[in-house]
């Protein structure tokens, strides 16, 4: 028997080590939290954080008391369905098709000029939109407005907050769309292209029946992910608008962040976080289950004994 | 139905020339195939005549017209694809009556025409699996049978039965040469097997690096090659060819000598075929030789040959009476059908060598 039959029995104990790097990272950053967190959402501990009392007050907030909580829901609601539809991947789909339709050059032109605001620290950008829809004559919008227009100056940040957050949102989001799907659509395969123009496609037909089904895998991860992580961040929004004026650009998130750290409730607030955290799991889960077999379990290129 | 012929047409990428000025006419109705080593342009070709390709230079003609503007999905080609290019998202019967989308045919007819395309091709029980479930030879004939569903005027297949065993590949033959004669498609066929070539053909197009090195019937390439590129190209087990020095009458080559028919000069190349040489038991006259190998092909049998102008490959019938490997015996040549080539490689016409 020749030596290089390395019995399958003996690769077994080698996972543990492998993992283990990764395991204790994953708990020390992300399961202890967890678990504090849960701890805290039971107390009533407050801006001095003296805890006194174990409670299920945080909770009977939530699903009821709180009644700023309906309006918080629409808002983070409306705010992640309209970047998520018009932006992160509309406009992703849109800028990835036709930056791979033009030349080479100007495409990676462009994709280069909406990949700037990614690459740019969040203060920056989101000061240069301070500036844009600045409610002063001054701002660049009402520049814009007044001086071309003739039209008396806007105030979007008070007016119209809510697009304001999601204009900012969508034009960093939908670069990410545009690199993953710009990929996709540079690995058709040329042939098919051909085939579909022998075929007699015109142009139009070849992007509906030969692009857009290549996109479809794609485009599913790109909305959970990014739903995901609207549902999560709101740094723009902290930035740009501070959730007002009032509640009115509060996503979730910030809620939970204004209610901890700017009211002092730390126990409410660890208490909202839990309920976030258990909607994004169900989304995951409901995810797999609805899409699993398409996107993440699907069979294995090399089958391994 | 189509009359092509490509006028001083090339193709370059960048500085390189990987199709050199080429001229080119097929009759209405002809079937071609096109042989050359991997990477002469055959693939090329096509696309040019698809019109997937732009030419550098020339001009690309149907039925006399020049058609180097015409978009590819206004020529009416049909193009099966060396690697198949199916469309990945939709199921057999969507690949196949996928062309019919665009051409005014009603739902009825459309499936109908779908249904018979695939019976032809024997894939019928597949029409509703995606590509990615059948193997290399079913998606191969589902490429095939998108492309004749539309019934082409120019049908261009680019190494179609390359995946298919034996029997099918000869049963695929048959069919598409049938059916290719019934509407009267003009026809190119890329291949790499030349029984396919020669039973297929009307003709065959031998390219070489760029360029056409010849082009004639199955016959005449292989019994008048232009030169010794094609002789080794066309004919398997191929032909041998021996180098020698050639004064007056007498051909040196090796150790050994051989007459010809004329006197010449210089670096002459002889080309035997191996089917043109008989083995006998030595003392029947003819070179005397020494059996070095033995290559069983299932009917017949290639033998390698020791000889005094050097090694010779004969082809014998599985039962033919032939002395054993070792044994010393004899090569009659069938002289008529020898091949003398000159210092370049050229054919040298009316020249054999006696027998
Ligand atoms: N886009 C390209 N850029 C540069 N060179 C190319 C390009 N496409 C093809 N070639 C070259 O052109 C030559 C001819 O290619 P072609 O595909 O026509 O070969 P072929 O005869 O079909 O070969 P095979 O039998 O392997 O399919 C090759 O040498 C190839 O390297
Ligand atoms: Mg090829």
């Amino acid at each position: 028997m020749s030596q290089a039959f390395v019995p399958v029995r003996c690769r077994r104990a080698r996972p543990a080590l492998f993992l283990a790097p990764a395991a204790s990272l994953l708990l020390l950053f992300f399961l202890a939290p967890i678990v504090i967190d849960v701890g805290i959402a039971f107390t009533n501990m407050g801006e001095s954080l003296k805890v006194t009392a174990w409670t299920l007050k945080n909770f009977d907030r939530i699903l009821g008391a709180d009644r700023m909580i309906p309006l918080i829901l629409l808002t983070t609601f409306l705010y992640v369905t309209a970047t998520l539809f018009f932006f992160n991947v509309g406009l992703g789909v849109v800028l990835a098709i036709t930056t791979t339709a033009v030349s080479d050059r100007l495409g990676a032109l462009f994709r280069g000029i909406w990949i700037l605001p990614r690459m740019s620290p969040a203060v920056i950008y989101a000061l240069l939109w301070i500036w844009v829809v600045d409610s002063s004559p001054q701002g660049l919008l009402n520049q814009v407005v007044t001086g071309i227009f003739g039209l008396a100056p806007l105030n979007l940040r008070n007016d119209h907050p809510l697009l304001v957050i999601i204009l900012a949102n969508g034009f960093v989001g939908a670069s990410f769309a545009m690199v993953v799907l710009t990929s996709t659509i540079r690995s058709i395969p040329e042939h098919l292209f051909h085939a579909a123009r022998v075929d007699g496609a015109s142009e139009w037909s070849v992007l509906r029946f030969v692009v857009l089904p290549s996109l479809k895998g794609p485009v599913w991860f790109i909305t959970i992910y990014q739903a995901l992580s609207l549902l999560v961040t709101f740094e723009y929004i902290l930035l740009i608008t501070n959730g007002g004026p009032v509640y009115d650009s509060t996503t979730y998130a910030l809620y939970v962040y204004r209610r901890a750290f700017e009211g002092g409730h730390y126990a409410y607030g660890a208490a909202l976080a839990i309920a976030l955290m258990l909607f994004g799991v169900c989304f995951t889960l409901l995810q797999w289950r609805l899409f699993g077999d398409g996107m993440n379990r699907t069979r294995p290129r090399i089958e391994v004994l | 139905m189509a009359q092509i012929a490509f006028e001083q047409v090339s193709k370059s990428w960048g500085e390189t020339e990987v199709l050199r000025p080429m001229d080119l006419s097929i009759a209405n109705g002809e079937c071609v195939a096109i042989l050359g080593p991997s990477g002469c342009g055959k693939s090329t070709t096509l696309f040019l005549l698809a019109g997937l390709y732009a030419p550098t230079s020339g001009k690309v003609l149907f039925d006399g017209h020049v058609v180097n503007g015409v978009d590819a999905r206004d020529r009416n080609v049909g193009i099966v694809f060396q690697s198949y290019a199916l469309y990945p998202h939709m199921t057999v019967r969507a690949n196949i009556g996928f062309p019919l989308r665009f051409q005014k045919v009603d739902k009825d007819d459309l499936s109908r025409r779908v249904v018979e395309a695939a019976n032809l091709v024997q894939i019928d029980e597949f029409l509703d699996r995606k590509p990615a479930e059948l193997s290399g030879g079913q998606q191969q004939r589902v490429a095939l049978a998108r492309a004749l569903v539309k019934q082409p005027n120019i049908l261009l297949l680019d190494e179609p039965l390359s995946n298919l065993d034996a029997t099918l590949r000869m049963s695929m033959r048959a069919e598409i040469r049938a059916i290719q004669r019934r509407l009267g498609m003009t026809t190119l066929i890329v291949t790499h097997d030349q029984i396919e070539a020669m039973t297929m053909a009307d003709r065959i197009i031998c390219m070489s690096r760029g360029a056409v090195a010849q082009i004639g019937t199955p016959d005449e390439l292989y019994r008048r090659p232009a030169d010794t590129f094609v002789a080794g190209f066309i004919g398997s087990p191929p032909i041998t060819l021996l180098e020698g020095d050639a004064k007056g009458e007498t051909l040196h080559i090796g150790t050994g000598a051989m007459t010809l028919t004329a006197s010449t000069a210089g670096r002459i190349t002889l080309g035997l075929r191996p089917e043109d040489l008989r083995l006998g038991a030595p003392g029947q006259g003819g070179l005397p030789a020494r059996v070095v190998t033995v290559e069983p092909l299932g009917r017949e049998v290639l033998y390698g040959v020791e000889t005094a102008i050097g090694r010779l490959h004969v082809l014998a019938m599985a039962g033919d009476a032939v002395p054993p490997a070792g044994e010393p015996a004899a090569v009659q040549i069938d002289a008529a059908h020898s091949l003398l080539f000159d210092a370049g490689g050229r054919r040298i016409p009316n020249l054999n060598i006696r027998p």
